[in-house]
């Protein structure tokens, strides 16, 4: 516990990516992907279907082995990259039969954060259903859900897949507002969307565009 | 809360309710040894004699009841992305998951021999033996269990090969088990012999499908 929570203060200055390559199957995905970002930064990442976003979210997660290349975080600490990181992905990570501050409570031991689960639900608008079973909740409130997991643990590193996916206008809005106070705070962002994201000074990188 | 307590808790919440399943083990154990009886017919000798052997026959297959969701929903759900995220070593997660199976199975079947060793007539002296083999038995059979749910995560209708591969390296715990409950009904072999060499089993199981179970969940990426 006492590591898990020195984790959570750590900063990273940079991530730093190098001559990266992902295959899945048989198909090449992307080769040669170097890019960095910057602790205040965010990257937005858009390709076609197909072309690897995914993937390369959870190459920088940690949790896909690239075929080259390599994933670095910057100063390079004792924590590894994936304790640095919420990879929030497609898949939510959600049980239809806990009830929503359940998820939010267990998130937060596990990701060794120290966040109030009531205050999470409330800046994530998910108050009013607390006490409801996960399973009851519409797609976007899910969504949101989700999403709740990087307020439940302080990490530096954001890996957002299709965050906005079935949010409504006023939550896409308030996502962007809290990437950018993540931002504000040191962390640093790669998001891959296909729904433009309003998030100030967002740099985008396209992947997978040119490939014939 | 630690991660590891905080992964043992949501285990048990979720085996508790509908649809978690956490009282199925035990209620397949109940029928698997009602069912035996009537099979062998009204010889009451023959079946307080094998009655140790059908518990443990009956305990090695409620425990591979369920077995193949303790990776598999996580890994489907995308709550094993998130566990990888944690501080928590894999290996740890591994048996913080095991001990919440077990909680949920070997232990109720453990605590039930009594009961359920009447189906059996299993003599009075024998209940707590043969409950204290199962007792220690159990989380080494949950532990070997854990390897091969680890192995089948990524796999649809895994459980068939999970049983497959898993039933095999059950047979030792399975013979000291039953050996141990048969000697504290009587013979040549101190009780404590086989019962040792059960709790050796059992921990170098559990040791083994932390390491094994979070290369294979590694693996399996």
């Amino acid at each position: 516990m006492e590591a898990a929570l020195s984790v959570a203060h750590v900063s990273v200055s940079r991530l730093a990516v190098r001559d990266l390559a992902c295959r899945r199957g048989e198909r090449l995905l992307f080769s040669g992907l170097s890019f960095q970002v910057e602790a205040g930064q965010c990257l937005t990442v858009v390709g076609p279907n197909g072309a690897g976003k995914t993937s390369l979210l959870r190459i920088l997660a940690g949790l896909l082995h690239p075929v080259a290349g390599e994933v670095a975080c910057e100063p390079a600490g004792e924590a590894e990259p994936r304790e640095l990181c919420h990879f929030v992905g497609t898949r939510e990570a959600i049980k239809a039969s806990l009830t929503v501050r359940e998820h939010v409570r267990f998130w937060r031991d596990l990701l060794g954060g120290t966040a109030d689960p009531d205050a999470v639900l409330a800046e994530w608008r998910l108050a009013p259903q607390a006490d409801l079973p996960a399973g009851y909740l519409s797609s976007g409130q899910r969504r949101r859900l989700a999403l709740a997991r990087l307020s439940a643990a302080a990490r530096p590193i954001w890996l957002l897949d299709e965050p906005a996916n079935a949010l409504d206008n006023a939550a896409q809005a308030a996502l962007a507002a809290r990437i950018e106070a993540h931002l504000a705070a040191g962390g640093l962002a790669v998001v891959a969307t296909h729904l433009p994201i309003a998030v100030k000074g967002a740099r985008t990188m396209v992947i997978g565009g040119a490939a014939p | 809360m630690s991660a590891f307590a905080a992964l043992v808790r949501r285990d048990l919440v979720l085996a508790a309710r509908i649809g978690g399943g956490g009282y199925l083990s035990l209620l397949f154990f109940m029928v698997v040894v009602a069912l035996v009886p009537f099979a062998l017919g009204p010889d009451l000798n023959l079946l307080s004699r094998i009655g140790p052997a059908i518990l443990w026959l009956a305990a090695v297959m409620a425990t591979l009841i369920g077995l193949d969701r303790l990776f598999q929903a996580d890994e489907e759900d995308g709550s094993l992305d998130v566990m990888l995220g944690a501080s928590l070593p894999l290996e740890l997660a591994i048996l913080a998951k095991v001990l919440a199976h077990w909680l949920t199975t070997g232990l109720p079947l453990a605590l039930c021999v009594p009961l359920f060793g009447l189906l059996v007539a299993l003599p009075a002296e024998a209940m707590a033996p043969t409950a204290l083999t199962l007792l220690i038995g159990t989380p080494g059979l949950t532990a070997i269990g854990a390897v091969g749910a680890a192995l089948t995560a990524t796999m649809r209708r895994g459980g068939l090969i999970l049983a497959v591969i898993v039933a095999p390296l059950m047979v030792p715990s399975l013979i000291f088990g039953v050996s141990a409950a048969n000697a504290a009904m009587g013979g040549t072999v101190p009780f404590t012999t086989p019962l040792a060499i059960l709790g050796a089993i059992s921990l170098v199981a559990l040791v083994t499908a932390a390491l094994a179970g979070a290369a294979a969940l590694r693996g399996g990426e």
